[in-house]
């Protein structure tokens, strides 16, 4: 403590490190907070399905998807990262994830939300393999904080498939 | 600032930066607001270097008692002896 920079270093050293604690029990408190998040899609239309020049399988969907995701958001959440993916088995693949649509959420109010979209990203297969397919659609979505880790999960939805000639 | 200041400040740094980030962290977690937090904490780093880093008169209360110069002319600083082999120590 002799001079004013060696003050100045030790100040600047120890609150920095209080800053760091502080930002860790932030983001430990998050783990007390109880979170039920909810949803549902729908598929309102099936716009096109053929087979690509060359030789995938591609769907076109309109989506119905509202979702309740309020209760994930805490006092250290700057976003949450939503996407659903499309999930099917084929003979060649044990398991495909496809993500048809994402958004980013970037506050409680507008994470109750319901809108009709076509999906963002197209839906191509890896071969032939969609027709009369039956998949899962999985809302995934991945909570940012301010501080600390990031956690993710998700809500499987089963039950839909494709028909089973081309449109 | 003498030796007993730059402890009393030091200490008072210490303490000063903790009751910051508890107060700071308390009273985000209940307004639940992250930006309550580190405003509070900002400001008590602010108010810490503020009483800590200067020189204030309260912590130069026990100053050091420098030697009269007539007292330092009875003990005079040792001469350098030539280097020989033997060693000799000829201090005072």
């Amino acid at each position: 403590m002799h001079t004013f920079g060696y003050r100045a270093n030790a100040l600047l050293t120890f609150a920095i490190t209080a800053l760091a604690f502080i930002c860790a029990i932030a983001s430990f408190s998050d783990k007390f907070s109880n979170q039920n998040p909810s949803a549902e899609i729908q598929i309102l239309n099936i716009n096109r399905f053929k087979k690509q020049s060359h030789g995938n399988d591609e769907v076109s969907l309109t989506l119905d998807i509202s979702a309740d995701l309020q209760s994930l958001f805490t006092w250290n959440t700057k976003q949450v990262f939503v996407f659903v993916a499309a999930e099917y088995e084929t003979p060649k693949n044990f398991l495909n994830q496809v993500s048809l649509w994402d958004a980013i959420i970037p506050a409680k109010e507008d994470a109750k939300f319901r809108i009709q979209v076509s999906n963002k990203y197209r839906f191509i297969d890896q071969g032939q393999n969609l027709r009369g397919k039956e998949f899962n659609l999985t809302l995934h979505w991945h909570v940012m904080p301010k501080t600390g880790k990031m956690f993710a999960d998700k809500i499987v939805m089963p039950g839909y498939s494709l028909p089973d000639a081309y449109r | 600032m003498d030796w007993q200041g730059q402890k009393l400040a030091e200490q008072l740094m210490q303490i000063l930066l903790l009751i910051a980030a508890v107060v700071a962290f308390v009273v985000g977690y209940a307004t639940e607001s992250f930006r309550t937090m580190m405003l509070i904490y900002a400001g008590g780093v602010v108010l810490t270097t503020l009483i800590t880093i200067p020189n204030w008169p309260c912590f130069n209360r026990h100053p050091l008692k420098w030697l009269d110069p007539s007292e330092a002319e009875k003990y005079p600083k040792p001469e350098v002896v030539a280097v020989s082999s033997k060693k000799k120590s000829s201090k005072k």
